[in-house]
């Protein structure tokens, strides 16, 4: 068994956490994992990328090689774009869709649309799950729970063989401030609802 | 032995407990600062000394004194934090120590967040003290163990050079449970002749360092984290990270390659690397930063009439600056192997993609800082010199108020050299607090001395924010979990006589204006000390929204401040409440008083 994961996104979202709760529920099945984070100066609203590389045999470099992730996490339509090219030719993409504008769009030139973004996953990945994050937050409560809402749609969709919603659960109890528990696990099941319901 | 899970810098920090540390000093940086912090986290017996020192070369030197009393100690930083320290450094290197000391200098290929791509292992040639390099955390965790070991042996301190991608890498790795407990130091003997420097003793330690140093070149040979694997008539010699990227490319390629893994770059293992070199004759170095084993090898090839061709940065097939990737060292290895590459995959029609330049946070008072500056200024002839930290992003449109930045001090000391050329401009210095303890007092001190014309501003937002916020002498906390009495920047000022100073809340912007103003007419070394705490250290206030009933859609609030928060949402200009910090900039700097608190914070 082998899962590399990419999870991409604008500094301040929460990769960091997001990438160490997969490492703890990949651990906990006994696999061997890797990660690797953006620390530093581009935490302050840049682009940041964790890597998060699953086995059950040694695992060399700390990096995911390009065209040979099995998921991409985009925590904002843009950054899952600029981290398409890490993608295999059978990976799965679960993206946020509220875009995050870059503080230079005082100067219009650089305007984009998170629409355009999604398109463009749509026609270059052969699954994508696009999960509509205000919703999720309006669920929820409260714009916090990005980070677990995309983990529990990706160990949905089954790309982490091994990891399920419990493997998930168990991991959140474990790694995430008690008094944020509650607010975790329901973000979990919401999100999971919000799949079934779109499959409808 | 059991499995967890660590980041590098954990990992050395693990590594060092179980190889039974006394004393920890360091001064933050990135991608190092998370080695001390790890330790004081798990310090909760408090049987280890840890401190964040003033700067780096304070941080070495009360290490080196706690080793002259036998203890155990670990000096922290980052490369060019090396730099600051290479003072004492160098003079230790002779002098050596009694119980032992390792200096971990993480480098940082890229760069990624530092001034410059300088090599530690050069700096371990110069000094002439033995380096290990790790290859992943789970070699740091062992490796610092053996560093410690080595220079309790060998009486000398040891440097440690990870590099950001073994930092900031996790992994899960063997600790293990039952650690060596450590001896409590012996104390101070006096030894005049051992711990006084003079040139006669420098002499006699010279000659034992070369001897030593000649020793250790075939001893490391035979250390069991410098190896030869595989056999072949081509070779690949490397070391750091880039060793799992050799490994991970060679996967990809059915050829039988003979590898050189070398972790101790200085001394280098000669006779393992002779070893290597026998019976291939074209060798392909792997490496990040300066071609230090490259060197090594190609000097070996002279010294032992050696027919090897050695390849890689000096002959311009590997990358001279940035980091490897598997990707990049995989290319240089099939052109090394003359293999034609796959096609590279057409990454068709991509749309435009937003630049992120990384930017002061919502609610940032060095942005209201800056912004008064620029405003107070506006169509007078000024140069706003700036320092290392999170100010320096003061630089990025639309503030553009950082006008140079160099290294740790420099804006003090720049400005009044750019003064004494152009004394018509009014020339700035911008220093953050834990900038201004580190290395800005002896800049002001040449300021007052040498009369010279400048205005001095301290951001003083109570903490070390870019590196994770630290706290530093002006916070009055230590490591340690003491209240220390806080070291007042203003005193200092006084004492050193500028006395036209004056403290300012920058987010009361009149005030602030009109103080920069007044102040900026003076002549002689004159402060402002702008007031006001880092977002990570202040309560969030209550957040802002516009009023679109009001509002003329001037966009003065967007293209002014560059605050994340203010955003145009179809048109239309809006504060985005999960990020606004309620700083309440904006709504002092609108034309129509549209921007209004909104009653409770938001989440
Ligand atoms: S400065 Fe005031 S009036 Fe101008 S766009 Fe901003 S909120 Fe509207
Ligand atoms: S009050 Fe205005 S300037 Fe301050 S954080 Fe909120 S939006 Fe940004």
């Amino acid at each position: 068994m082998k899962t590399d994961c990419l999870l991409c996104g604008v500094g301040g979202q929460g990769t960091v956490l997001a990438s160490k709760i997969l490492a703890f529920a990949a651990m906990e099945k006994g696999c061997e994992v890797r990660t690797s984070e953006t620390i530093g100066m581009a935490q302050r609203g840049g682009c940041v990328v964790s890597h998060v590389r699953i086995k059950d045999t040694p695992i060399y470099s700390p990096l995911v090689p390009l065209h040979s992730a099995d998921i991409l996490i985009g925590f904002e339509p843009a950054e899952a774009v600029r981290c398409l090219p890490y993608l295999s030719a059978s990976g799965t993409v679960i993206v946020s869709k509220k875009e995050i504008r870059p503080i230079t769009s005082w100067n219009s030139a650089s305007e984009y649309t998170g629409s355009a973004m999604l398109s463009y996953l749509e026609k270059n990945c052969t699954k994508l799950i696009v999960i509509d994050s205000e919703k999720v937050f309006k669920l929820c409560g409260s714009s916090r729970v990005l980070n677990i809402a995309l983990l529990a749609a990706a160990v949905h969709s089954g790309s982490f063989g091994g990891i399920n919603t419990d493997d998930l659960k168990h991991a959140v109890k474990s790694l995430v401030k008690p008094q944020f528990h509650e607010l975790n696990l329901s973000a979990i099941d919401t999100v999971i609802a919000l799949i079934g319901e779109d499959n409808k | 032995m059991s499995k967890r899970f660590l980041m590098g810098n954990e990992a050395i920090a693990l590594g060092a407990i179980h190889a039974g540390v006394h004393f920890v000093s360091g001064y933050p940086g990135t991608p190092s600062t998370e080695i001390l912090e790890s330790v004081a986290k798990w310090n909760s017996s408090g049987n280890i000394y840890v401190e964040w020192s003033v700067n780096e070369k304070a941080a070495l030197e009360v290490a080196a004194g706690a080793a002259y009393a036998g203890a155990s100690s670990l000096v922290t930083m980052k490369q060019v934090g090396l730099n600051v320290a290479s003072d004492p450094l160098m003079s230790l290197a002779y002098v050596g120590i009694k119980g032992s000391m390792v200096i971990v200098s993480a480098d940082d290929p890229g760069p990624i967040s530092s001034q410059t791509e300088q090599d530690t292992r050069h700096f371990a040639q110069f000094s002439k003290l033995p380096v290990f390099d790790p290859s992943s955390p789970e070699e740091a965790y062992e490796m610092i163990q053996d560093a410690f070991a080595y220079s309790r042996k060998y009486q000398t301190p040891v440097l440690f050079r990870p590099t950001t991608r073994i930092c900031h890498g996790c992994a899960s790795i063997d600790v293990n449970d039952t650690p060596t407990s450590s001896d409590a130091p012996e104390g101070f003997v006096k030894d005049t002749n051992r711990w006084v420097i003079f040139p006669r003793t420098s002499y006699l330690n010279h000659l034992k360092i070369e001897k030593r140093n000649e020793e250790l070149r075939s001893i490391l040979s035979n250390y069991p984290h410098n190896f030869i694997e595989g056999s072949g008539r081509v070779g690949i010699a490397c070391g750091g990270v880039s060793y799992s990227y050799v490994k991970e490319a060679l996967q990809d390629i059915p050829q039988e390659i003979k590898l050189l893994k070398v972790s101790t770059p200085h001394p280098f293992p000669e006779d393992l690397a002779l070893q290597f070199m026998q019976g291939t004759n074209e060798i392909l170095v792997v490496e990040e930063l300066d071609p230090v084993i490259e060197q090594e090898l190609t000097f070996l090839c002279g010294k032992h009439h050696l027919p090897d061709n050695i390849h890689g940065k000096l002959t311009h097939e590997m990358p001279q600056a940035g980091e490897n990737s598997t990707e990049i060292v995989k290319a240089g290895i099939l052109a090394f192997l003359g293999i034609e590459p796959m096609p590279a995959e057409s990454s068709s029609d991509m749309p435009p993609l937003p630049v992120r330049p990384p930017v002061l946070c919502a609610g940032c008072p060095h942005r209201a800082s800056f912004y008064a500056v620029k405003k107070a200024m506006h169509g007078k002839k000024a140069v706003f010199c700036g320092d290392i930290g999170c100010y320096t992003l003061g630089n990025a449109m639309p503030l553009d108020m950082v006008d140079t930045c160099l290294c740790m001090g420099a804006d003090v000391t720049i400005a009044q050299g750019l003064h004494r050329i152009e004394p018509d401009a009014v020339n700035f210095a911008f220093i953050g607090d834990s900038t201004f303890f580190a290395s800005g007092i002896t800049g002001v001190v040449n300021a007052v001395y040498n009369q010279t014309d400048i205005v001095l501003v301290i951001l003083d937002n109570s903490t070390t924010a870019m590196t994770g916020h630290q706290p530093h002498p002006g916070t009055g906390r230590t490591m340690m979990g003491n209240i220390s009495s806080a070291v007042s920047a203003e005193k200092i000022l006084r004492a050193i006589g500028v006395s036209n100073i004056k403290t300012v809340d920058p987010f009361d912007y009149e005030l602030a204006v009109k103080t920069v103003s007044e102040i900026a007419e003076y002549k002689g070394v004159r402060a402002i000390i702008f007031k006001a705490p880092c977002i990570s250290v202040a309560s969030p206030q209550p957040v802002f929204h516009v009023d679109s009933g009001t509002c003329i859609q001037c966009g003065k609030c967007l293209r002014e401040l560059g605050c994340p928060a203010i955003v145009k949402e179809d048109g239309k200009i809006s504060i985005e409440p999960t990020l606004c910090y309620g700083c309440s900039l904006c709504a002092q700097i609108c034309p129509t008083g549209s921007i209004i608190r909104r009653c409770s914070h938001e989440n």
